[in-house]
């Protein structure tokens, strides 16, 4: 054992400066194929990671006359154009439940997440004074993106209860599942975003394009119409492979109660939403080095 | 060894340039080009020939078997001309962007500036964007709480820290930046060229700022284009040329070589493409040179003779009276003096359009001997409007002589001041009347 004695001798140590044997070695040398994804550094960088949340969060509606209503505002116009087209005129079915709280039950977690996707994907690149000139693990940047979103989301989400009281449903215990419903459409926005976002650096296409995925991507989703409609169990199985399908229908089975039992729909929607997100931040991270260079 | 803070060895960098766009002649051909493109573009995807937007065709190499070691509590200043790959050496070092080749190795936590305010929100306040840019910087909460009202004091904004900064003039926003940089604790720092912002006094602020934190034993790296900043900051400098180590040294050796190298002398810079010229629309600065008595564009001026002081301009706009002026400082960034231009033949008449070459002599005997920096800057005298500010453009040495007819006189020891003027010596001699002679306390002081 050394003692302290000792180490005050010890060559390249002094008592001005005692840490010279605990400086952290970085090795910066080229990087090959797949990396690993590092989610121990992005660990290390937790503060920045909030700071950048709430930087999303402080200036998103600064300069807005509405300010945060926006974030109830938009699902809530959805819902009303929903509920008189396809409601109304439509006569689309609902399971049972009033049509607006249904689709506004299930525009809550898709706006949560088509806006975020919208943000995200465009982060790097707006972001890019930041990626040129600081260096932190790029994943803090859309990961901070998906994030800032929650804020919005549990603003409209208590619209959605107000809602609930005013149609007089409670839920049942099955609201426990929720968080982790949120979870997975946080992963499956996520998971999006590290594609597009890590895309969006070279080929500026993406930008225009994801107004497109996220509308195929809502009619894919059970948000104007009941999943019910597909009844055939294999199909079901598949369309959940759109993992904002578990989300989606999880998110009325737990606040509304309908009697849709979503395991197997959110079974597969965990699976997938997880392959997105795995493969999203592997490809991400074998496209950061380019990223200042690119961008 | 522990006492290597920086290691690297034979890094280098390239880069991917796309070919040269050839222009579509007509709309019609760039509406096809347009459509046309996407395809051409996928197709060399597929073949592998590019990536993204870039095509592989042309590369270059930035940065080209960069070796060099830093030593913990070592300031060293990297110094070259615009594009020979400093800036990219410091993305490297910072982490930013990875080399292509070679490896570096890297001891102690590293903090980088390159530039100031990076993150800076604008709808944001100041004291909100301290803590935005402070995480950004690498800071930990906790140490941004601890040193909020040191940073605050230090920026001087005290009175708006919770306006929003689209409020801030251009000067306040670089201050609190600049604050907040300052108060970084890393071990390894990383510069680039953040002092040519700010005003004068606000940078010799950051300048002294920046000592301190080399006193405190940290490591500093640092770019600048600044030659005073350099040999007055960094023992050490390396100088760097497209992409290669040329000199790495004592700071005053390397700074001088690169003055006497670079592109062309020292004493003279020229901007031949006009677009890349400084200055506005009213007018650009095409050369500044430095003579000798001889007339002759020169680096090393005898002590003792004048040296002639030129600026080549272009006037595009009529209508202003322009005051071209020179500002001088010595090796230590002190400013000796601003010469303007008081041309009686010129004297508050409107310059009209054409080329222009505005000269002064500063006379002989004048300047201390060592390296003097020569800035041109030219504004309208009415409304004070600057339209082009460049420090330090060009250097000539002072050279001291041993020669009794100079400032020197007879002396052959060191002479210190920023200046050497050769006054006119005036001496009267009175001499003692006889009786006062034997009785020392006695003596009449003259007049």
């Amino acid at each position: 054992m050394i003692s302290e004695n000792q180490i005050e001798n010890y060559p390249g140590t002094n008592r001005t400066d005692p840490l010279v044997e605990d400086y952290p070695i970085t090795l910066l040398k080229p990087s090959k194929g797949w990396t690993s994804l590092k989610l121990g550094e992005l660990w290390e960088y937790r503060e920045l990671l909030y700071f950048l949340i709430w930087r999303d969060v402080k200036v998103q509606y600064k300069q807005t006359i509405l300010g945060a209503m926006w974030a109830i505002l938009q699902p809530f116009m959805t819902m009303i154009v929903f509920s008189l087209f396809f409601g109304k005129l439509a006569k689309v079915p609902s399971d049972g439940i009033p049509y607006p709280i249904f689709s506004y039950t299930a525009l809550v977690p898709w706006t949560f997440f088509s806006t975020r996707l919208t943000q995200a994907s465009n982060s790097l690149v707006s972001g890019s004074n930041l990626i040129k000139k600081i260096y932190f693990p790029r994943l803090a940047m859309p990961t901070a993106s998906v994030l800032a979103g929650l804020v919005d989301f549990v603003l409209a989400f208590v619209v959605l209860l107000g809602m609930m009281v005013f149609y007089g449903i409670y839920p049942t215990w099955n609201v426990l599942w929720l968080p982790f419903l949120l979870l997975l459409a946080i992963a499956t926005g996520l998971g999006a975003s590290l594609w597009l976002s890590a895309m969006n650096v070279q080929f500026r296409d993406i930008r225009y394009t994801v107004p497109f995925i996220t509308q195929f991507w809502m009619f894919a989703t059970p948000i104007a119409y009941p999943s019910s409609l597909i009844e055939n169990p294999i199909l079901r199985a598949m369309y959940a492979i759109n993992p904002m399908v578990g989300v989606v229908d999880g998110f009325r089975w737990a606040l509304l109660g309908t009697d849709t039992a979503p395991g197997v729909l959110i079974i597969v929607s965990t699976l997938s939403a997880t392959v997105l997100l795995v493969t999203g931040a592997f490809y991400f991270r074998r496209m950061e080095k380019t990223f200042a260079d690119v961008v | 060894m522990s006492d290597i803070a920086v290691q690297a060895n034979n890094i280098g960098k390239m880069y991917h340039i796309g070919n040269v766009i050839t222009k579509s002649a007509t709309l019609r051909d760039k509406i096809a080009d347009g459509f046309v493109a996407p395809f051409r573009r996928a197709h060399k995807l597929l073949k592998g020939e590019a990536t993204g937007a870039a095509e592989l065709d042309q590369t270059i190499w930035a940065l080209k078997d960069i070796s060099f070691d830093i030593k913990h509590g070592e300031i060293v200043g990297i110094i070259g001309v615009n594009g020979a790959g400093k800036s990219t050496l410091l993305k490297i070092l910072s982490r930013i962007t990875e080399p292509t080749e070679g490896f570096a190795e890297i001891r102690g936590r590293v903090s980088s500036l390159l530039e100031v305010g990076t993150g800076f929100h604008k709808e944001l306040t100041g004291r909100e964007n301290v803590y935005l840019n402070g995480a950004i910087l690498g800071m930990r909460k906790s140490e941004i709480d601890r040193k909020f009202d040191e940073i605050v004091a230090f920026s001087e904004v005290q009175k708006f820290i919770d306006t929003p900064i689209k409020h801030y003039s251009s000067g306040m926003t670089v201050r609190l930046a600049f604050a907040v940089a300052a108060h970084l604790e890393p071990e390894i720092l990383i510069i680039d060229e953040v002092l040519a912002v700010g005003d004068i006094r606000f940078q010799k602020k950051c300048i002294n700022k920046m000592q301190d934190v080399g006193k405190a034993g940290r490591t500093v790296i640092f770019v600048s284009h600044n030659m005073s900043a350099i040999t007055r900051l960094c023992e050490r400098a390396i100088l760097l040329d497209s992409g290669m180590i040329v000199d790495d040294g004592p700071a005053n050796n390397v700074v001088t070589h690169y003055l006497n190298s670079g592109e062309g002398t020292s004493a003279l810079r020229e901007w031949p493409d006009v677009n890349r010229a400084p200055g506005d629309h009213v007018t650009k600065l095409r050369s500044v040179r430095v003579r000798d008595i001889n007339n002759e564009i020169s680096d090393t001026i005898d002590i003792r003779h004048p040296v002639k002081m030129e600026m080549e301009y272009d006037v595009f706009e009529d209508g202003h009276i322009l005051l071209p002026h020179f500002r001088l400082h010595d090796h230590e960034g002190i400013q000796l003096f601003t010469a303007i231009d008081v041309d009686p033949k010129w004297r508050e008449r409107i310059r009209p359009p054409g080329r222009y070459v505005s000269s002064a002599w500063i006379p002989g005997n004048l300047l201390n001997d060592g390296l003097t920096f020569v800035g041109a800057a030219m504004l309208t005298l009415q409304t004070r409007t600057p339209h082009f500010v460049e420090p330090e453009v060009v250097a000539f040495h002072v050279a001291d002589t041993d020669d009794t007819n100079s400032a020197r006189g007879d002396w052959v020891g060191g002479m210190g001041g920023v200046m050497r003027p050769m006054l006119e010596w005036d001496t009267e001699y009175i001499p003692f009347v006889p009786e006062a002679a034997s009785s020392p306390t006695s003596v009449t002081r003259p007049a």
